[in-house]
């Protein structure tokens, strides 16, 4: 080590000889890209396949100049970290394409006059075969999803929301671990896991028995209501609300209630005047993801609401549409069979109105949690 | 200077019978609502039971396929388990690898946006991934299927796993990789939450002893959060073998093949899904049937997760 | 307005667990008796036990009799509620509710209850009690800024005043000044003798200088070793207990020789 001597006299680090210079990772990859891009160049160009080559060719190599320049730790490590690098890109792909997939699709549905303010009444295979052949505009619009995803969700919050809340309050404040507390954490974990699929079977068929019931034993299809649907939503709603809700509970300092109690105050009151108000962006943030999870949900609704063609404003009585089941029902069964374009166009700008909500629920979520957190005390 | 001479009353007299019945009262009512919980869980299972019975015991001629029930149940339960099989399979290493990027591998800069990435991810609808997976990746990944099927042809076994492609691409292994990308977060955020909570010391020993990062990760990391990674594969799974849309939207169903890139296969979700709408009577309890066959699996799942988790608690210390 | 407290025979229990045995004293009003012991010693659960706040611990309960001018705040139809209205608390870390403004942490014990008080007479009370704490100059021009925002000695003064403003009969502090730096310390002890006109107050203290400094009486707790109860070993004049005390394990602990 002592003669590696460089140019003005000083003599090298010998603690830096096992390094590779800070160029050598970006030179790496230039080169790997540069080698893939030639095989694909002459072989006839591939995208995803020059990136997957690349990659390969920048892991192989990464890794075996690390092995021989620092020593075979040194090589593994850098395989791995390689690794960890490529996944996380790998991970991106998908979203980037999803995303960028209904963007661009979706925009011409989205900006399409009328889009917002119309329902599908009385379009029929003959306008989206004419608008197919271009010969007029795509007509139809979403109001009657929009109007359905807002109502049903708006319901099943209303059912969700006090019994998630209340339950959680239970179990953190008056339950005292006791066996019944661990019984019903254990039911709500239980309900977590219930697929929603199921959870539309349940609402649809207890409804359904219980029309059957009262009309003789026959329901005449009264189930299929907006109704039904919010109480397959709920069913999917409580366990999320009741586990944040219950979560931020407990980060409630025990000293806030403490205090209140030694002011003489009441539990209900100190629970309700002073653990509610210190939690409750915590408990909002938690509601309004837990809103965004269900009003994405199609397949309960499927089995409850059923699909409709027209605004219904009523939740208790008729079928209603949603957005979800509205995307699932023009890209499968669209108006006009021979000519889905239309259908296509419209199940996009749903899908991007539906996209766009959801994401903006959780910016709210995040808002509202990161806004009305409470000051920390100055300690 | 003196304490205050307090002009507002006492506090104590006044409040009261009617300060105690609030108390009670808003007890109780936050008792029922647990209870309300119980009830409605026992509703679903009660429900899901007495309405199958009807289809578990039925002479084969009554029921839609002519067949025993548990000859009809068992290729789309065998579906849905392959699919959601294959799905955890591909997932978890990515996963891992992901959390790992955000907990050990990102600069501070990076892990906190690429944290909000993983969750946009995780807030898309289902029947958006569906309709993707549908639309736009199934027939993408064509060309792939047609190689692979032309490579696989002379090889005994894998020509059976890869056989004949599909046109559309829309098929078993399509399914399986959109639901990976539908799982992938939940793996990734539950993930990510145990690396974080490794001991600092216990690094800090590793590469005090000139470990490589990689080592200390094998060292420290891994052995704290095995458990953890565990329980957050099975609650992957659980939600893997419960979607319904996007395999709806991506599978074009057929009878159950080992062919994976080829048309065929079904799962419960998607069979209920279709089928249902239009279903009345004993069809209705068949469905009804599978959908509890489906909850019995899910259950199964997420028992086993919640499991680990507790002994995890138990051994971890870290409470 | 302050109250004569008397403990007889008071056992303190959390579940299984005996934490307390034994404890018989009387406190005078318009007095302020100091608490020390070793770590563990019972001190701060028999202070919680004054005004009901041990049972707010799952499992936990008191066996024994404690009065308040006689009558016995364990009775079993007194409602713990109306002796915490009687029996104030100041705690060991200033808590100030985080989501109420300085004036409405004045008024908690009011705003909680749901109670309606005019707006001047709310005034009045604020001002008074923030007076009443020492604190009135500091924050006169920020009543409605969040309480979390002061200083922790403020903190801890504006919880005296939510303390003061409910109008107890008698005030205990949980090692009050513990959190706080010598100064914040300085104003609350001089706040302790002052409270003192008008409440019986008792308070737990760890620092043995304190509570030769402010209290006319000191009570030594100790224990025997862990899993044992903690025991009132010695009471009386602080000068005497910190001079001549009675017991060998008084002095050893007064001296520093333990604890």
């Amino acid at each position: 080590m002592a003669t590696n001597v460089i140019e003005n006299g000083a003599r090298a680090n010998v603690l830096s000889s096992n390094t590779l210079p800070r160029w050598a990772s970006a030179a790496c990859i230039a080169g790997s890209a540069a080698a893939s891009g030639l095989i694909f160049a002459l072989a006839g160009w591939n995208t995803p396949l020059f990136a997957i080559l690349a990659a390969l060719l920048y892991l192989a190599a990464w890794t075996i100049l690390n092995a021989a320049v620092r020593g075979g730790r040194h090589g593994s490590n850098a395989f791995w970290a390689t690794l960890v690098w490529v996944a996380f890109f790998l991970a991106l792909v998908p979203l980037v394409s999803i995303i960028w997939t209904v963007v661009s699709n979706g925009v011409r549905g989205l900006t399409t006059f009328g889009f917002l303010g119309s329902d599908m009444t009385g379009i029929t295979g003959v306008q989206d075969q004419a608008a197919a052949a271009g010969q007029a505009g795509v007509l139809g619009g979403i109001q009657h999803a929009l109007v359905g995803s807002l109502l049903i969700t708006l319901v099943a919050t209303l059912i969700s929301v006090p019994i998630g809340l209340l339950t959680s309050i239970w179990l953190v404040e008056y339950s005292r671990g006791s066996w019944l507390a661990r019984l019903i954490t254990f039911l709500v974990d239980v309900m977590t896991g219930i697929p929603s699929i199921v959870a539309g079977l349940f609402a649809a068929g207890v409804l359904m028995t219980y029309f059957n019931l009262i009309g003789g034993g026959y329901s005449g299809g009264k189930q299929v209501m907006g109704f039904t649907a919010a109480i397959a939503l709920s069913v999917l709603m409580i366990p999320v609300v009741v586990r944040s809700t219950e979560e931020m509970l407990r980060v409630v300092p025990n000293e806030l209630r403490e205090a209140s109690y030694a002011l003489g105050v009441r539990k209900w009151r100190t629970i309700l005047r002073v653990v509610i108000p210190t939690a409750i962006s915590g408990i909002a943030s938690g509601v309004t993801l837990a809103i965004a999870r269900v009003a994405g949900e199609t397949a309960p609704i499927l089995l409850t609401a059923g699909m409709a063609t027209s605004t219904n404003w009523n939740v208790f009585k008729g079928w209603m549409m949603t957005l979800p089941v509205y995307i699932y029902q023009q890209l499968m069964r669209p108006t006009a069979p021979s000519a889905p374009d239309p259908s296509t166009q419209r199940a996009w700008g749903a899908a991007l109105v539906l996209i766009l909500i959801v994401m903006g629920l959780n910016l709210i979520a995040r808002a509202i949690a990161a806004a009305f957190a409470p000051k920390t005390s100055g300690r | 200077m003196a304490a205050p001479e307090v002009v507002a009353p006492p506090l104590v007299a006044a409040d009261d019978s009617r300060g105690r019945f609030g108390d009670s009262f808003f007890r109780t009512l936050t008792l029922a609502a647990g209870i309300l919980i119980f009830g409605i869980l026992a509703l679903v299972s009660l429900y899901l039971i007495i309405e199958s019975l009807a289809a578990i015991t039925a002479s084969p001629d009554k029921l839609s396929s002519g067949q025993p029930f548990w000859a009809y149940v068992a290729p789309i339960a065998l579906g849905t388990l392959m699919c959601a099989t294959i799905a955890i399979v591909l997932s978890t290493p990515v996963s891992i690898a992901v959390a790992l990027f955000i907990s050990h591998y990102a600069p501070a800069r990076v892990s906190k946006p690429v944290g909000y990435v993983i969750d946009i991810l995780a807030a898309i609808p289902s029947v958006v991934f569906g309709a993707w997976g549908m639309t736009t990746f199934g027939p993408g990944l064509v060309p792939f299927y047609t190689w692979l099927s032309q490579v696989c042809a002379p090889i005994p076994g894998l020509n059976q796993v890869f056989g004949t492609a599909s046109t559309t691409g829309r098929t078993l292994l399509t399914a399986s990789i959109v639901l990976a990308i539908m799982i992938l977060p939940i793996i990734t955020s539950q993930c990510r939450e145990i690396f974080i909570q490794t001991p600092r010391l216990h690094e800090e020993a590793a590469l005090a002893l000139g470990s490589t990062k990689w080592d200390m990760i094998k060292a420290t990391v891994f052995p704290f959060a095995r458990n953890g990674i565990v329980s957050a594969v099975m609650l992957g799974l659980g939600r893997a073998l419960g979607e319904t849309m996007a395999v709806t939207l991506v599978l074009a169903p057929g009878i159950l093949t080992a062919n994976l890139i080829g048309v065929g296969n079904m799962t419960i979700p998607a069979e209920i899904a279709l089928n249902y709408p239009e279903a009345f009577g004993m069809r209705q309890s068949e469905l009804i049937a599978a959908g509890l066959i489906l909850f019995v699996i899910t259950l199964g799942v997420n028992m086993i997760a919640r499991w680990i988790v507790s002994r995890y608690a138990e051994f971890s210390g870290a409470n | 307005m302050s109250k004569r407290i008397e403990a007889d025979d008071v056992d303190i229990y959390y579940g299984k667990f005996k934490a307390v045995e034994g404890v018989t004293m009387t406190i005078e009003p318009r007095s302020v008796t100091a608490f020390i012991g070793p770590s563990g010693c019972g001190k701060t659960t028999f202070l919680r036990s004054i005004n009901r706040m041990h049972e707010v611990i799952p499992g936990a309960y008191v066996d024994g009799k404690i009065t308040l001018d006689g009558d016995n705040i364990y009775d079993p139809g007194v409602d713990p509620v109306t002796v915490r209205g009687l029996v104030g608390m100041v705690f060991q870390r200033p808590n100030p509710f985080p989501t109420m403004s300085i004036r409405d942490n004045v008024l908690a014990g009011y705003k909680i209850n749901g109670r309606r008080l005019a707006k001047s007479d709310a005034d009045d009370l604020v001002e008074r009690s923030l007076r009443g704490a020492n604190l009135w100059e500091e924050v006169k021009d920020r009543l409605d800024r969040p309480g979390s925002g002061l200083s922790g000695g403020q903190q801890q003064r504006l919880c005296i005043a939510r303390t003061v403003a409910v109008n107890p009969k008698v005030i205990l502090m949980d090692e009050p000044c513990s959190a706080l730096d010598p100064i914040s310390t300085l104003a609350i002890e001089d706040l302790i003798r002052e409270l003192k006109e008008d409440y019986t107050i008792v308070i737990v203290t760890h620092n043995m200088q304190q509570a030769a400094r402010v209290s006319d009486v000191t009570a030594f707790f100790n224990i025997e070793g862990t899993g044992k109860p903690g025991k009132l070993i010695e009471m009386g004049p602080t000068e005497k207990i910190f001079s001549t005390p009675d017991v060998r394990a008084t002095e050893d602990y007064i001296t520093g020789r333990f604890g």
